[in-house]
């Protein structure tokens, strides 16, 4: 069995205009240490996969094991980065991590300890030159670093983002993908990611699920990239294998699952 | 590790620059030097900065004077149509320079006390005060409880709504007679109705700020699992407070309006009693006085509120 299953899982959305189906039979299993990469046109139904695995949202039938143990509410096993941060504004960035440290760590740290773990998460982000500022005053890119330090400090069994490099400009979301890669390199988090982004998903993931487009949307195909690790952007735009990969993803997205409105 | 530095540092210089000094396909190490490069070098002198101020203290100089002056010619006109209505209209209106001695004479002394029926106007303000900050006081205890559950509950928020809806804009006064009839006595009546003119603006924005709270917060709650206390404390309490301080401040300028009549009519020591007293002495003087305290009194319940904005509201801090 593998670590994280998600097994057969519909999602069905009742709605004014009837019962949508969104997810019909999404059947994914991802072994420990895994980075997964899911890509999709838009609405297809990603975020609502990564909702069912964090418990957010239930399935209608199927269900998700992790660790044989099928999960069916959210828990700091399971950390999402959001899309957009979501940081509480009131609270500064040491806080926004910290709130999550008391949480996990509150019977089982002493107080230093939970304070030293909070500011070790931060400096694996590099937001330790920030720790007393609000979330209103450090910039986008800053922000999604401090959402990544908040869910790294709960020390998930699985690690889920929702395109959390959607809303940066290309350069800090670069910079954010090489420090996904050093962490990962040092913790081997199991990671399930979401993203529109086919160079992003290629350079990161072990993995790469493409979605079919919804109603029903399910897994289409599975693309195991097998490129060494740590990678090199610059040295991969000229790698044949990388663009074999990239392609592959394109063809996917834009031959076999073209947008229904750009048909 | 070290293209993350060269981030973490090249992020903290503006956008421009960013693409100049150490841009992120740059191979490692010599993204490091840039980076090492962009804090040792110094701020680029530019025509700007040199002639910037001398304009900028003259532009700041322009925007104090018209601050004051544009106001100042405000202040004189009203003062000459006053001098005008006095002179031409009706002379029952004192001249400005009569009030201006009653001004005098009362500020002089406003703390003076020589029975219930003859105190400064220190005490009469001091009187409405405590009377406002009774009922407000009230209002903010019931109304933010009240508007929590409203905004929190579905079912409360509709059970209460239409009420709501109906009595918000019912005159305060119009509660005077009830409570005069339920306390049986002024003092409760007055600040009763502090009460029901503060509350419903509490309620109000508090209820619409807990329903603004984002999903993506109490996302973030339950992924933590924070119990419901917690969720209160932590997430709810500070996302609703912008909202509750607003509706806090909206009710105070509303109290401090409404005091002054309801006490016009329930009589005893205060402002709104006061102005009326001064008028059937037909002490006109004294009522244009006390208008100018009023307002005053207004504006520092307001800097008051401002203040507290300023320390409880994330977003102003
Ligand atoms: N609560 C809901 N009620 C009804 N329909 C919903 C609900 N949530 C999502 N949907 C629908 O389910 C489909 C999948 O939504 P989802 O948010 O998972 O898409 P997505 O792939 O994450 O899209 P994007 O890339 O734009 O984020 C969409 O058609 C959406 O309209
Ligand atoms: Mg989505």
């Amino acid at each position: 069995m593998s670590y994280l299953n998600i097994s057969n899982v519909d999602v069905v959305f009742p709605t004014a205009n009837g019962a949508y189906i969104a997810l019909r039979e999404v059947h994914l299993e991802i072994e420990k240490g895994e980075f997964i990469a899911i890509i999709g046109h838009s609405g297809c139904g990603k975020s609502t996969v990564l909702n069912v695995v964090a418990g957010l949202l239930p399935a209608t039938r199927g269900g998700v094991l992790l660790e044989n143990r099928e999960v069916n509410s959210p828990g700091p096993d399971r950390a999402v980065v959001f899309q957009n941060h979501s940081l509480l504004p009131w609270l500064t960035v040491y806080e926004n991590v910290r709130i999550a440290v008391d949480k996990v760590f509150g019977k089982s740290k002493s107080k230093a300890e939970r304070h030293d773990w909070t500011v070790h998460n931060l400096k694996l982000v590099h937001m330790e030159h920030a720790l007393d500022k609000l979330p209103g005053a450090i910039s986008g890119g800053m922000k999604q670093r401090v959402g990544i330090a908040r869910a790294l400090a709960m020390e998930p069994k699985v690690l889920l983002m929702d395109e959390p490099f959607g809303a940066l400009d290309a350069l800090t979301r670069a910079h954010l993908q090489e420090s996904v890669m050093e962490i990962q390199a040092t913790l081997n988090n199991t990671v399930l990611m979401i993203t529109h982004d086919v160079d992003e998903a290629v350079l990161l993931s072990d993995r790469i699920v493409m979605m079919t487009n919804g109603p029903a949307a399910t897994v289409g195909e599975i693309l195991p990239v097998d490129l060494p690790r740590p990678r090199n952007r610059l040295e991969l735009a000229d790698d044949p294998t990388y663009n074999h990969y990239r392609a592959e993803v394109l063809r996917f997205l834009y031959e076999r699952q073209r947008r229904p409105e750009a048909a | 590790m070290s293209t993350v530095i060269a981030f973490s540092t090249a992020a903290r210089v503006e956008p421009q620059r960013l693409e100049t000094s150490a841009p992120m396909n740059m191979p490692a190490r010599q993204a490091d030097m840039a980076a090492a490069n962009i804090e040792r070098q110094p701020p680029v002198p530019t025509m700007e900065t040199a002639t910037a101020p001398v304009s900028r203290t003259r532009t700041r100089v322009a925007a104090i004077l018209r601050a004051v002056i544009l106001p100042t010619f405000t202040f004189l006109a009203v003062l000459a149509v006053w001098a005008f209505v006095n002179a031409k209209i009706t002379s029952d209106i004192p001249a400005p320079a009569e009030a201006w001695t009653r001004a005098v004479e009362v500020l002089g002394s406003p703390f003076y006390d020589a029975g219930p029926n003859d105190m400064g106007i220190g005490w009469q303000v001091l009187y409405s005060l405590g009377r406002v900050m009774a009922g407000f006081a009230l209002a903010v205890v019931v109304g933010i409880p009240v508007g929590f559950l409203m905004g929190a509950s579905r079912a409360i928020h509709q059970a209460c709504y239409p009420l709501v809806q109906i009595l918000r804009p019912v005159s305060p006064l119009a509660w005077l007679p009830i409570g005069l009839l339920v306390f049986q006595a002024k003092d409760p009546s007055a600040i009763f109705v502090i009460f029901i003119t503060s509350i419903w603006p509490v309620i109000v924005n508090t209820a619409a700020g807990v329903q603004a709270i984002p999903q993506d917060y109490l996302n973030v709650a339950r992924v933590l699992r924070l119990g419901k206390l917690e969720v209160t404390r932590r997430i709810l309490i500070p996302a609703t407070l912008p909202h509750i301080l607003t509706g806090m401040r909206l009710s105070l300028s509303v109290a401090w309006m409404v005091i002054v009549a309801a006490e016009m009519l329930t009589g005893g020591i205060g402002i709104g009693f006061y102005v009326w007293d001064e008028w059937n002495n037909l002490n006109v003087a004294s009522i244009i006085v006390a208008i100018g305290v009023i307002g005053l009194v207004g504006i520092l319940l307001e800097s008051v509120m401002n203040l507290a904005q300023r320390h409880f509201d994330y977003n102003r801090r």
